[in-house]
């Protein structure tokens, strides 16, 4: 069961993105395998491969993972990206939680149109604004240090700059407020299996468009 | 700084439960402060006490910790709960992301408007009987041990039996089919500290009745 890890989800962002760029920084290759219609989800159902039914899911070391959180906390345990003990593991858990639930509202954006969409457009820029943005902001000023948690690249960091590339598509500028989350943006981003990973080619999914939103609602059925 | 770890919510259920029972079962004693009137969580967010101005907050050893998942993870691995290596804990994680999503629909439950609510209600029996608990049935089959991980109580377990006791408040019978399941819940409610938990003047908390909806509804109204 050795040889890369295997994504199995549709082909763009959603639930899968941040095990992309979570792999990708800690400079791992990988597989992937796209659901494109309903009967390759069926397939994954009648194969028993989906624990809960359910994807994203990742055959890594043997296991058929599923449940996004679950995956990305083995992948931080697995290539040292979850901090040195428990309580620096604490900090980062806080922090992602953060950046998930403000990446979580970006994604379900582009379910809503029209006025609610505008409406949960806004909602969004003041979240980042004026709930998350300003606590990684203070993080680092409180310690002047290049990473959030122990002085060290963690999961913590790759998911912060996940959101804020996410938030920048969002609103560009949206950091203007925020000078060493700008710094920490440009530091991050040249860190070389991020780089990497930002450039054209790579395996990060553009934002989802009409017809990737129309898919999935025919492939999950909402 | 030391001491009990003191949690931060309201006097109900929530997403404080889980955090309850984790301690309860460790057989952490803890204090609580409640919440009751809007002015009270307006204060805590001035104070500056809540990282990302939301409740659950458990202070405990020297950190005001917040973010639900990051709080249970910390306490699961501080009081060994959380398996013995990176692949225990893996699994371990599956177990509680799909039950949290389970829980998380009970908990919503009673704030969905009067014409969803038959809707939601069938929701919660079909996912709990065909997409749940059939996980935990087959897990704890096929290995024949007493606990869900690595022949040991852990997280896992834990949460598991939360979840069974509160979809049986809504489906009495829902683990007709579930013969593993029943043995668990007995084997389960029968360990000293959770036995404990499960009697009258402990630190659980009832289910939501009308008052509590309504408590929720004006502290966070947004």
């Amino acid at each position: 069961m050795a040889g890369k890890p295997k994504l199995h989800y549709t082909k763009g962002r959603g639930r899968m993105e941040s095990i992309r760029w979570l792999l990708a920084a800690a400079g791992v290759e990988f597989e992937e395998e796209f659901i494109e219609k309903k009967e390759d989800l069926e397939k994954l159902w009648s194969d028993g491969s989906l624990l809960f039914q359910q994807v994203p899911m990742v055959e890594i070391d043997g296991m058929k993972m599923v449940q996004t959180r679950a995956i990305l906390s083995y992948i931080a345990g697995k290539y040292n990206l979850y901090g040195k003990d428990l309580k620096e593991r604490a900090w980062i858990d806080m922090y992602v939680e953060g950046t998930t639930d403000l990446m979580g509202m970006i994604m379900h954006l582009a379910l809503h149109s029209g006025d609610t969409k505008e409406k949960h457009l806004a909602l969004i820029i003041e979240r980042a604004t004026n709930r998350y943005f300003p606590v990684y902001e203070k993080a680092l000023k409180d310690h002047g240090h290049d990473y959030l948690v122990g002085n060290k690249l963690s999961w913590a960091d790759i998911h912060l700059l996940e959101a804020i590339l996410m938030a920048e598509e969002c609103k560009p500028g949206i950091l203007s407020a925020f000078p060493l989350l700008q710094a920490f943006k440009g530091r991050i981003s040249n860190v070389p299996t991020i780089k990497k990973f930002l450039q054209p080619g790579s395996q990060r999914k553009p934002p989802p468009d009409d017809k990737y939103i129309a898919n999935v609602r025919k492939i999950f059925n909402f | 700084m030391s001491g009990k770890p003191r949690l931060t919510y309201l006097n109900g259920r929530g997403r404080m439960e889980p955090i309850r029972w984790l301690l309860g079962a460790a057989g952490v004693e803890f204090e609580e402060t409640f919440l009751e009137t809007r002015e009270e969580y307006e204060k805590l967010i001035k104070g500056g006490s809540l990282l990302f101005q939301q409740v659950p907050l458990v202070e405990i050893d020297g950190m005001k910790m917040v973010q639900t998942r990051a709080i249970l993870s910390y306490i699961a691995g501080k009081y060994n709960l959380y398996g013995k290596d990176l692949k225990e804990r893996a699994l371990i994680d599956m177990y509680v992301e799909g039950i949290t999503d389970l829980m998380q629909m009970i908990m919503m439950f009673p704030f969905s408007p009067p014409e969803e609510k038959e809707k939601n209600f069938n929701s919660i029996k079909e996912k709990a009987t065909n997409r749940y608990f059939p996980v935990f049935e087959k897990v704890l089959k096929q290995h024949g041990q007493d606990f869900l991980v690595g022949n040991k109580c852990s997280w896992a377990d834990v949460q598991l039996i939360e979840a069974i006791l509160a979809v049986e408040e809504k489906i009495p019978a829902v683990l007709l089919g579930f013969p593993q399941l029943q043995a668990f819940k007995i084997r389960m409610s029968n360990m000293p500290t959770i036995k404990k938990f499960l009697q009258p003047g402990s630190p659980r908390k009832p289910p939501p009745d009308d008052h509590y909806v309504e408590t929720v509804l004006k502290i966070f109204k947004n």
